[in-house]
């Protein structure tokens, strides 16, 4: 193709230009809407286009919608709970598991559930219990206190903490067990449950 | 029978589809090494067959799921082979695709002008994975739920968008329906259907381009039919066999993630206990094929945020990205080779890092090294640095020696924990197949709701948790996990409570100050302990087990119903002597005689209800009033619950479970599902009980 025919502006010459109808329309697709056929060929192509747009979106957009639902939902645990007396724990240093209960909701049901669970640790003549949440800040898992080291566990991949929930290097997660804030009330311990996002040097709430 | 078809292909022109379809020019003649695809085919229309009948019988909701998969896996006919068939045969065509990708590597079929079509297989693997991952979680069981839990929590360090991903994936903040009918939808729904579209795209490049035949062709050219289609056929069937053997032998042990293998039934497809938040489960692994990615991110230890980005994200994107330049790679002189040799390194990396992975959850099971010296010293002294150093005298040598031998203890032990994390979720998946299995099934809040409300299962929980820490039980029950043993009990041993064997030992002289009953308490030097010593010792011994059988038969136990219907005379004179003014009764009440005041109340001792009440307030003047030696009331409050330290129902499950109460198939009930039914705490006496225990032991057997 070293010369290339001259470029023909208005659709193919065979056929007369002017002449309405037939398969005209068609072939006039690049072609600017100077004359009536090509401008009406352009119409054409335009509508089909628009109207079977529209038709394929309608229902596209609704689903989509419904499909992005989730992210204008908020976890339903974010209240402060009450998670035990303040009998229960001794202020002795040693943590102790307690599971938090929750109205959970789950989409259509509404119940009261178990949501997850705490460690919660009471130093000598403390008032106020340290709060951490037992789920590991690497990938999610259970973590599990050790007593005779007297440190936490976490059984997936093998990342320690202090009783403190300090970090014990070396270790796959990237920052310390969460805390959780925690108050007493008439005698019994509260806590702000929260999930935290895992894997994240910082610690991020999941609303 | 012509006519008919000439009729047909005058309108559809079938007889040209047909030949189209099965005679393809085959250069050289048929061979085994083209069978790949084929299989993979063939697995897959066995999924969409397989699929499409579960699907009749599946229903995703966190209360349905699990229940709907327990009926179709022990309930429905044939539903274990079905489900058996869809489990093993996705496995299969996770190894049948990396063969697939092997044959195509190797002889090079991604050349021009395939290169399309083998990123179309590329693009066709990552849907198959990702079949896999979603078909993981559909029964809601344990592994499913927290192996997903930990994938899509992987999800949330993508940057930017991470947290927007994980919440569109969860449908939702929180896991549940709509995490279920997503992956629902994408494992049904979407991606079989994204699977079909590509590969019949997939199927007519490759007849396109006719089959990239292996040099020196050795036979003339061949058809497709018949030759091929035969070795096809025999390689789909070889598929077949080895899935059916999988699904029907016990070797499919090995072959599901965790090894946890099959509660109930020996059976099909494993399933674990129904998922549960908000318990525990140290056991979750991926599917195998997975596990090597799993382990690839134990590598980046101490990396930080980072590390997770490069182990999940960064590097395995990279080597999809350079699986798909093979086809450019390929062009250059020694493009092929280094094809190859990726290939083969890849793949020895994923064997490595499967088989680290295997042996770190179950070296624990292959050694016979219990590393019982460096236990002892950890136990002593911790694993303090310091301390170790004093320790060993700051001799660096030793220390040296003794800090390699506590790596590999660590190792061990974490095994060990691994091994029976997975052994307890056995214990939970066989008890909840009972329950389910009961005439009672399953209540509309679904299978958890037994779980939680079953004394066996929650027992042991809530006593290590609430109880353990003055109380020992041993003989631990056969519940899922055993109660930690307090370090130093401080009150009595709870193991058989009010079971003759347990009140025999209550008032033999040598047994009632020691730990297992009064020896950690105030009550040691008591008067109880003084009577059984002094006044006690000295009855007939026939007298002595008369008043322990009609004590014991007080709690109404439902172990020693049998014997208590045996022995009533023996219980009726037992009930006089307890009755006695001048025996029991002078200090105890009991029904009629004696008063309340000095010491507990004997009538109904050790039942459900007097349990109850000294759980809940033993200083209450029915039990020990100020003589109470530090057990907590733990539900002093009986008109403002929320006040009490343990709720009503959290009583009732350990009062149940001490008791030995809980659901058990009664051993002529023709369960599909039957567990082997082990002895509980109560019918189990230590070694070293009195002979009193003989004919409680021998009455059940004899009652029947």
């Amino acid at each position: 193709m070293a010369n290339p025919p001259p470029p023909q502006p208005f659709g193919k010459p065979s056929l007369p230009a002017g002449k309405p109808g037939g398969p005209t329309g068609k072939s006039s697709a690049t072609s600017p809407p100077s004359s009536p056929a090509a401008r009406r060929g352009f119409m054409v192509e335009t509508s089909a286009v628009v109207i079977g747009g529209i038709v394929g979106l309608v229902p596209a957009l609704s689903g989509l919608a419904v499909f992005l639902d989730p992210l204008r939902r908020k976890s339903s645990a974010e209240k402060l709970l009450r998670v035990t007396t303040l009998d229960a724990l001794p202020d002795d240093g040693i943590p102790r598991q307690f599971a938090v209960i929750a109205e959970h909701v789950d989409a259509w049901n509404r119940s009261l559930e178990p949501v997850g669970a705490v460690y919660l640790r009471r130093n000598k003549g403390e008032a106020t219990p340290q709060c951490l949440t037992a789920t590991c800040p690497h990938a999610g898992c259970f973590v599990n206190y050790d007593a005779p080291t007297n440190s936490f566990k976490c059984p997936c991949h093998n990342s320690t903490f202090t009783v403190d929930g300090q970090i014990i290097e070396p270790s796959p997660s990237p920052r310390a067990m969460d805390t959780m804030e925690c108050e007493v009330k008439d005698q019994e311990i509260l806590v702000k449950f929260q999930n935290y996002y895992t894997g994240k040097t910082e610690k991020v709430v999941k609303e | 029978m012509k006519a008919l078809i000439d009729w047909l292909d005058s309108r559809t022109g079938v007889r040209d589809l047909v030949h189209e379809a099965l005679y393809e020019r085959i250069p050289g003649g048929s061979r085994w090494r083209y069978v790949w695809g084929s299989t993979l085919v063939f697995a897959f229309v066995t999924q969409v067959i397989t699929g499409v009948f579960l699907w009749m019988c599946y229903s995703p909701s966190a209360q349905t799921a699990w229940e709907s998969v327990y009926f179709i896996q022990y309930q429905m006919s044939g539903g274990w082979l079905l489900r058996g068939l869809h489990h093993f045969m996705a496995q299969a065509m996770v190894v049948l695709m990396a063969l697939h990708l092997m044959q195509v590597v190797i002889d090079g079929a991604y050349r021009a002008p395939r290169e399309v079509n083998f990123w179309l297989g590329l693009i066709l693997m990552q849907i198959v994975l990702g079949l896999s991952l979603t078909g993981y979680l559909l029964p809601w069981d344990q592994k499913g739920y927290w192996a997903t839990r930990v994938a899509t929590n992987l999800l949330s360090i993508v940057p930017l968008v991470g947290p927007q991903l994980q919440q569109l994936v969860v449908g939702g903040a929180d896991y549940g329906h709509l995490t279920l009918t997503r992956f629902f939808a994408l494992h049904a729904g979407v991606l079989p259907g994204l699977l079909v579209f590509f590969l019949i795209i997939h199927v007519a490049l490759f007849r396109r381009h006719g089959i990239c035949t292996k040099k020196p062709e050795r036979c003339p050219e061949m058809s497709f039919w018949p030759d091929q289609v035969l070795k096809d056929a025999v390689a789909c069937l070889a598929v077949l066999i080895v899935v059916l053997l999988l699904v029907v032998h016990p070797l499919n042990l090995f072959m599901s993630s965790g090894g946890a293998g099959h509660a109930v039934s020996p059976l099909g497809a494993e399933l674990g206990a129904p998922a549960d938040s908000s318990n525990q489960y140290a056991a979750a692994r991926p599917e195998w094929y997975f596990l090597f990615l799993f382990q690839f991110l134990k590598l980046f230890e101490g990396w930080g945020e980072q590390g997770e980005l490069l182990g999940a994200i960064v590097i395995p994107g990279a080597v999809m990205a350079a699986l798909f330049l093979m086809p450019l790679i390929g062009r250059w002189n020694l493009g092929h080779r280094f094809n190859i040799g990726l290939l083969f390194i890849l793949l020895a990396g994923i064997g490595w890092l499967t088989t680290a992975a295997v042996n770190e959850d179950y070296r624990a099971k292959w050694t016979s090294d219990t590393f019982a010296e460096v236990a002892q010293v950890v136990a002593e002294i911790g694993t303090d640095p310091e301390k170790i150093a004093s320790h060993f005298g700051n001799d660096t040598e030793k220390i040296q020696q003794f800090t390699t031998q506590l790596a590999a203890y660590e190792k061990y032990t974490k095994s060990k924990d691994y091994l029976q994390a997975v052994k307890g979720a056995e214990r939970e998946a066989e008890r909840i197949v009972t329950l389910a299995s009961s005439p009672e099934r399953i209540p509309p809040t679904g299978a958890i709701t037994l779980l939680r409300d079953d004394p066996k299962t929650q027992g042991p929980r809530l006593f290590a948790l609430n109880c353990a820490s003055c109380h020992t039980f041993t003989p631990a029950a056969s519940g899922t996990e055993e109660p930690a043993p307090a370090k130093r009990s401080t009150a009595a041993d709870l193991a058989g409570f009010a079971s003759r064997p347990w009140i025999a030992g209550l008032l033999n002289p040598e047994k009632i100050a020691g730990p297992e009953y009064f020896g950690n308490t105030a009550h040691r030097e008591g008067e109880m302990a003084g009577f059984v010593k002094e006044t006690l010792a000295g009855w007939p011994a026939e007298e002595v087990q008369n008043a322990v059988m009609a004590l014991s038969a007080e709690a109404k136990l439902k172990s020693q119903a049998a014997a208590d219907q045996t022995d009533a005379a023996r219980i009726e004179a037992g009930r006089k002597l307890i009755a006695d003014g001048d025996r029991c009764a002078s200090c105890h009440k009991f029904h009629e005689a004696g008063e309340l005041g000095s010491a507990p109340d004997l009538t109904d001792y050790g039942s459900r209800e007097w349990l109850t009440g000294m759980i809940d307030d033993p200083r209450h003047k029915r039990f020990y009033r100020e003589a109470n030696d530090r057990m907590p009331a733990f539900a002093e409050f009986p008109h403002d619950p929320a006040k009490n330290m343990l709720s009503a129902r959290t009583i009732a499950l350990i009062v149940d479970w001490l008791r030995g109460e809980w659901y058990e198939p009664a051993a002529d009930e023709p369960a599909e599902a039957k567990a082997p039914v082990e002895p509980s705490a109560a019918e189990k006496p230590a070694a070293d009980q009195p002979p009193v225990a003989a004919p409680a032991e021998a009455a059940p057997a004899a009652g029947k």
